[in-house]
């Protein structure tokens, strides 16, 4: 679609998604894009760059006492909003430390809340991940909080003041997509605060698919990290979260058992 | 011998390090061969403000952890 066409429906004339808001900040890009898993610098600026993402999410670690090399001091963080996250925390106390010294680390008050309940699956603990919840807003965090895809924890999630809730479409750096679309769907129609799909993205139609179900955003990190050539990968991403958007308003037909004929099937020769 | 004396063990990250006696929380996060892009300091769990890391005198036994920002997902 070329930039001077209007999108029906829409009143602004763009060829891109409208901006996502969050809260009280609006960002250009509904990709999130995490920075775990480069091989190098070069490569993740490069990918992160192709993505057009805006937020990037970062990790909290001790510092490597036997190596000064970091990836992320190559990143421009003029240029991206970066997202602590509390990956790797598995209660709702470890979760609330990572966030207090993300914020003495100068990183304000935004979080991707992360409670995982199982090592081997990485599934949120969903009692947890409520608890820490609940206590960050209290603290004046804005929480943007990793779920599963269960619609009852997401709205008890919500309830309890997150920013935004991201349930998984699948277990993290699983590349299986979106595995339950039907629930998915219900926590999409049933929260009043935005949803980004968040975890098992594998290629692009996965993302599209989120989109097309009616997610603000998507966050992902391995599936572009982890592809032969993330930056060529990046590049589809950012495609297919666009595609997903606009086929999410544009009114899909209808699925139909049998043909129904492209061409007229007046007027045909030989008749 | 008094420089004997005057070194004693904490726990930096997770592991025995030793310090000189009246090293502040910045004296010890200078001397470390790190170039962070940001450090926060973590003092017996307890968060020591960058404000305080001049002032803050780190004690033997003290759990010392020096975090900052690395890539994730």
């Amino acid at each position: 679609m070329g930039s001077s066409e209007t999108v029906p429906g829409n009143t602004q004339t763009h060829n891109t998604p409208t901006p996502l808001t969050l809260g009280d900040r609006t960002f250009r890009s509904r990709l999130f894009v995490g920075t775990g898993k480069y091989s190098d610098a070069e490569t993740m600026n490069a990918a992160l760059e192709a993505s057009g993402c805006e937020v990037v999410t970062v990790a909290i670690r001790r510092v490597d006492l036997n190596s000064g090399d970091n990836l992320l001091a190559q990143l421009d963080r003029e240029k991206y909003f970066l997202l602590p996250n509390t990956a790797g925390c598995f209660n709702a106390e470890d979760a609330i430390r990572v966030c207090q010294l993300s914020r003495e680390l100068g990183l304000g008050d935004w979080v991707k809340l992360e409670v995982l309940g199982d090592r081997k699956t990485l599934l949120p603990d969903p009692v947890g991940t409520l608890e820490a919840c609940r206590e960050l807003v209290a603290d004046g965090f804005k929480v943007l909080v990793y779920s599963s895809d269960d619609p009852v924890l997401a709205l008890r999630l919500q309830d309890a003041g997150a920013t935004s809730v991201m349930p998984a479409g699948s277990p993290i750096g699983s590349g299986q997509g979106i595995l339950n679309s039907n629930n998915l769907s219900i926590i999409l129609e049933q929260l009043d605060v935005p949803v980004i799909i968040d975890a098992g993205v594998g290629t692009a139609s996965d993302v599209t698919i989120a989109m097309e179900l009616g997610a603000e955003g998507v966050l992902l990190n391995t599936g572009i990290a982890g592809a032969k050539d993330p930056v060529a990968m990046a590049h589809a991403m950012r495609h297919a979260l666009d595609a997903g958007w606009f086929a999410a308003r544009a009114g899909r037909i209808a699925k139909r058992r049998y043909a129904q004929a492209s061409s007229p099937t007046e007027g045909v020769l030989g008749e | 011998m008094s420089n004997q004396s005057n070194r004693f063990e904490i726990q930096l990250n997770g592991e025995v390090h030793q310090i000189e006696a009246e090293t502040s929380v910045l004296d010890l996060v200078n001397s470390l061969p790190i170039n962070p892009i940001a450090v926060a300091v973590e003092r017996n769990k307890k968060i020591v403000p960058r404000s305080l890391h001049a002032e803050t005198i780190i004690e033997a036994g003290d759990h010392i952890e020096v975090v900052t920002i690395v890539g994730g997902g």
